[in-house]
């Protein structure tokens, strides 16, 4: 589970999903995002983009 | 073929070169449509999603020379360059600086307000540190400010042409899974490197040293529309954070970190740090079994280390906080290990790509390549910044003199997307991918000799025939695995071209056992590819490296 969102925090408005580099996010049916493609390069674009701080991506695990 | 946008310079590609390109050609004639198609998003794309912390070439007057560095190149290419290309890069990159500058993008400089040069190539000092964690974000608002249109989650699949020249491209967007055509009276090229190539040795197949988004597609559209490629025996690999994949060496060495191997011996650093065969003196230590090796922060000042952590933690690849974090590493005093990364394909540190000339043109009318994509050697990200520049203001002046001629079109964008999307297979793409990135990590890179390149080559022709059995199931992994054509092509590139070089050259980058000496009388050349437009055959010539020559004028 590579992104964990603070869903008290997290309003839904998807920019996560818009910029990532590799283009691996979506938003579920709450517009909460997740990481549905197993493709993070680990860069954080989603967590200092997250006009909430509601996001922290976590490193893979193969990496971590 | 149906068009569904017209424009007057179209930009594949969103990342640092692509956006230039973009800017400038929308300063040079502002009355021109400007489109720019981005497979992810233009604020965070490319190789330099989370910023740079420097400029590897910038020729400050008074400081090192234009002509210093040319002389730096021909040491760093062994003979092989253009060396115009080199020059002017140099010459344009104080210009490019100040334009960053005066967009917000800040310098290092002393207390007396000189800008404060490292020195990482033979000759002269041209590294210049920056502070530039949201640089992606200035060019997405220069671009906007312009009045670009950026079109995002567009992912280009074939260039298309008439008889004359390039007219354009067709494109998928990942998103929906709509194609889309675009007509343009030029096209630049800013697709990147071929970063994700071969297999990290993480595993992780998108634990790559560049961004993984960059799978050498620009390669393939350019190889395909049947322009002239050089370079792609030139297969590199980095010194980086071992498992994080990350850069450290040339930001830890310039400011006195030290490197040691597996039994505590120093390796001198400012030798390891000026010359070419870095890698190749690190390499061996592990060939000969004294790995691993390590870097080492402990005997540096406090305040290096501080200028250090926050060059490292805040820009370019600042998980790596996380990293060593998560290992219980203390990054100020413990050892740092180090590791080579996968092989890739690059001009931004080797010499891969289009063949263009000094007015970003490659070899094809209508057609223009900047940054990682295009063959100016080693032009880091100063080269994406200066020829993206010379591609805008190229671009544009030739759609300014262009009238929309209606010619009829031939793409094969359609036919790509549609025979993937009707097979019904089996095969996982990420197993797939897998598969043929560990072959390519196995046996594309040197050591080299005939039968391991040969090797690749049959895997190849395997894994062309396994790609109809590839289960793709949304517009995403249609993406993805369109992109698995790009490394397919990039693979078989290289493989043939490091075959036609019968010479060792570059160091470890391509050292043949089969011919381990430099044969400068049959070798000092470029090896050339192209797709032969009648027979669909990849052909393989030479040409001699150009000494000089003079910016050419267009039109």
């Amino acid at each position: 589970m590579p992104l964990e969102v603070d869903e008290r925090k997290c309003n839904g408005c998807g920019i996560c999903e818009e910029i990532c580099p590799v283009d691996a996010i979506r938003l579920d049916k709450n517009r909460k995002p997740y990481l549905k493609y197993d493709e993070c390069w680990y860069c954080d674009s989603c967590e200092i983009e997250c006009p909430e701080k509601a996001l922290k991506a976590k490193l893979p695990y193969l990496i971590e | 073929m149906e068009v569904d946008l017209i424009t007057d310079v179209l930009v594949i590609g969103g990342g640092s070169a692509g956006c230039m390109a973009a800017i400038k050609a929308k300063h040079a004639n502002p009355s021109l449509r400007v489109t720019v198609a981005e497979k992810a998003h233009a604020k965070r794309s490319g190789s330099i999603s989370r910023g740079m912390d420097g400029m590897n070439i910038v020729a400050v007057p008074g400081i090192s020379s234009s002509e210093e560095y040319v002389e730096s190149m021909r040491i760093r290419c062994d003979g092989i360059l253009d060396e115009e290309l080199c020059y002017l890069m140099a010459a344009e990159s104080y210009s490019i600086v100040k334009e960053l500058e005066a967009w917000g993008v800040s310098f290092t400089k002393d207390d007396s307000g000189n800008y404060q040069l490292l020195k990482v190539h033979p000759k002269g000092r041209f590294l210049l540190p920056m502070v530039a964690p949201d640089l992606k974000v200035i060019l997405l608002e220069q671009m906007q400010k312009a009045g670009v249109d950026i079109m995002n989650h567009t992912m280009a699949i074939s260039l298309s042409s008439n008889d004359q020249r390039v007219t354009g491209a067709t494109f998928l967007n990942t998103r929906t899974g709509d194609i889309l055509s675009i007509e343009a009276k030029s096209t630049i090229l800013a697709t990147g490197p071929a970063g994700r190539f071969g297999l990290p040795s993480s595993g992780y197949l998108y634990g790559t040293y560049e961004c993984p988004a960059n799978s050498g597609d620009g390669y393939y559209l350019g190889y395909h529309a049947g322009a002239e490629l050089t370079g792609f025996e030139y297969t590199m690999r980095s010194f980086l954070i071992k498992d994080f994949n990350g850069p450290l060496w040339y930001i830890v060495t310039t400011r006195g970190g030290k490197v040691f191997n597996g039994l505590g011996q120093e390796l001198a650093a400012d030798h390891l740090s000026s010359n070419r065969l870095i890698s190749d003196v690190v390499v061996n230590e592990v060939h000969d079994g004294r790995g691993p090796i390590y870097m080492q922060l402990k005997h540096l000042s406090e305040e290096t280390i501080e200028e250090l952590e926050g060059v490292l933690f805040t820009t370019e690849r600042p998980t790596q906080k996380k990293f060593f974090a998560g290992r219980e590493i203390d990054f100020r005093k413990d050892w740092i290990e180090l590791e080579q990364s996968e092989v890739y394909l690059c001009s931004g540190h080797g010499i891969t790509g289009l063949v263009v000339d000094a007015n970003a043109m490659t070899s094809l009318e209508g057609l223009l390549a900047a940054g990682d994509v295009a063959a100016v050697p080693m032009q880091h990200l100063t080269g994406a910044f200066v020829f993206g520049s010379i591609a805008g203001e190229t671009a544009a002046k030739i759609a300014s003199a262009l009238k929309t001629e209606a010619v009829e079109r031939k793409s094969s964008g359609h036919d790509r997307v549609n025979s993937i999307l009707s097979q019904r297979g089996s095969i996982q793409l990420s197993s797939f991918e897998h598969k043929l990135r560990r072959m390519i990590s196995q046996y594309l890179p040197s050591p080299k000799n005939e039968m391991r390149l040969r090797t690749v080559l049959s895997w190849i022709e395997r894994f062309r025939n396994n790609f109809l059995n590839l289960a793709v199931r949304d517009s995403h992994e249609l993406g993805r695995a369109l992109e698995l054509e790009s490394i397919m092509d990039c693979a078989e590139m290289s493989a043939k071209a490091s075959i036609e070089r019968r010479e060792s050259r570059w160091g470890l980058v391509h050292f043949r056992t089969d011919f381990p000496e430099r044969d400068n009388q049959n070798y000092l050349k470029h090896i050339m590819i192209k797709k032969d437009q009648d027979t669909g055959q990849m052909t393989l010539f030479s040409r001699p490296p150009q000494a000089n020559g003079r910016r050419r004028e267009c039109l």
